[in-house]
């Protein structure tokens, strides 16, 4: 269900500065919210995203509960070489939700 | 004497108002009086990100809308004039809400490798407040941005506890 979609070129020139879009399934709970019988609903958001490039962080975001259910992210890197995207976003729980995407630069 | 037609409001019985009345009731009561952020809550952020440095409000723009319906997913722009170059880079943005009960809604690290220092999301807001968007550079400064946005009334608190 909680299926990451991240846009990302499949090929570009080196040097080149690339938008990534990226978005998440994830009901970003707030912690703040009380079911119907006055129980409060425990927090249960993601509270880290990260971008590496061929293993090195290139975009990270610390997340809080003011981020909207079902994150979208737009950012950019640099083109640097061809290899592998990935991307990783992590919740309370622990659970690591992982995606990754190929890129050629040329 | 004014006569109101209520035909196309939707019905609500008595049972059904006093039942939602009753839950208010319950809500407020067990509203915490910590529900929201305050201004010291949220300077002491502030000095946690970017300790005593004085922010210069130029050379970044904050886009929000002006209004929002609900508060619920607001598409938030934060772009720094940067050359994002090894010697005129932003590190990191940061992006206060004084209007939700946490002060910090984000913060974005940054670097060469971003190659731009944009950045685009959805955030929820609980009320109309000023947003505050800071940006840590590479040589130590920092710049700041503001945006005004009104958060129609029964967006905040209905929305941010039923939805």
């Amino acid at each position: 269900m909680t299926k990451p979609r991240v846009r990302v070129p499949r090929t570009a020139s080196k040097g080149e500065v690339m938008e990534i879009k990226t978005m998440i399934s994830h009901p970003m709970e707030t912690g703040y919210r009380r079911d119907d019988h006055g129980r409060p609903i425990p927090r249960h958001i993601i509270h880290t995203f990260t971008c590496t490039y061929n293993g090195e962080q290139v975009f990270r975001a610390d997340w809080h509960p003011a981020v909207a259910a079902n994150p979208y992210l737009a950012f950019y890197t640099v083109a640097t070489e061809s290899g592998n995207l990935r991307f990783e976003w992590i919740d309370d729980t622990g659970t690591v939700y992982a995606t990754e995407a190929e890129i050629t630069v040329v | 004497m004014t006569s109101f037609t209520t035909h196309d409001v939707p019905r609500l019985s008595r049972r059904t108002l006093l039942r939602r009345l009753g839950t208010a009731g319950v809500l407020v009561a067990l509203w915490p009086a910590s529900a929201w952020t305050t201004p010291e809550a949220v300077q002491q952020a502030i000095r946690q990100c970017i300790g005593d440095r004085t922010p210069q409000p130029d050379g970044m723009t904050l886009r929000l809308p002006p209004l929002a319906e609900t508060g619920n997913s607001v598409p938030l722009t934060v772009a720094v004039d940067s050359a994002m170059t090894s010697d005129d880079h932003v590190l990191r943005i940061h992006v206060f809400v004084e209007g939700n009960p946490e002060p910090v809604a984000a913060t974005y690290h940054l670097g060469v490798r971003a190659g731009k220092a944009e950045i685009s999301t959805q955030i929820r807001l609980a009320r109309s407040q000023t947003v505050l968007a800071l940006a840590e550079m590479h040589d130590g400064s920092v710049r700041s941005a503001t945006a005004d946005i009104v958060v129609t009334l029964g967006a905040c608190i209905e929305e941010w506890w039923n939805n």
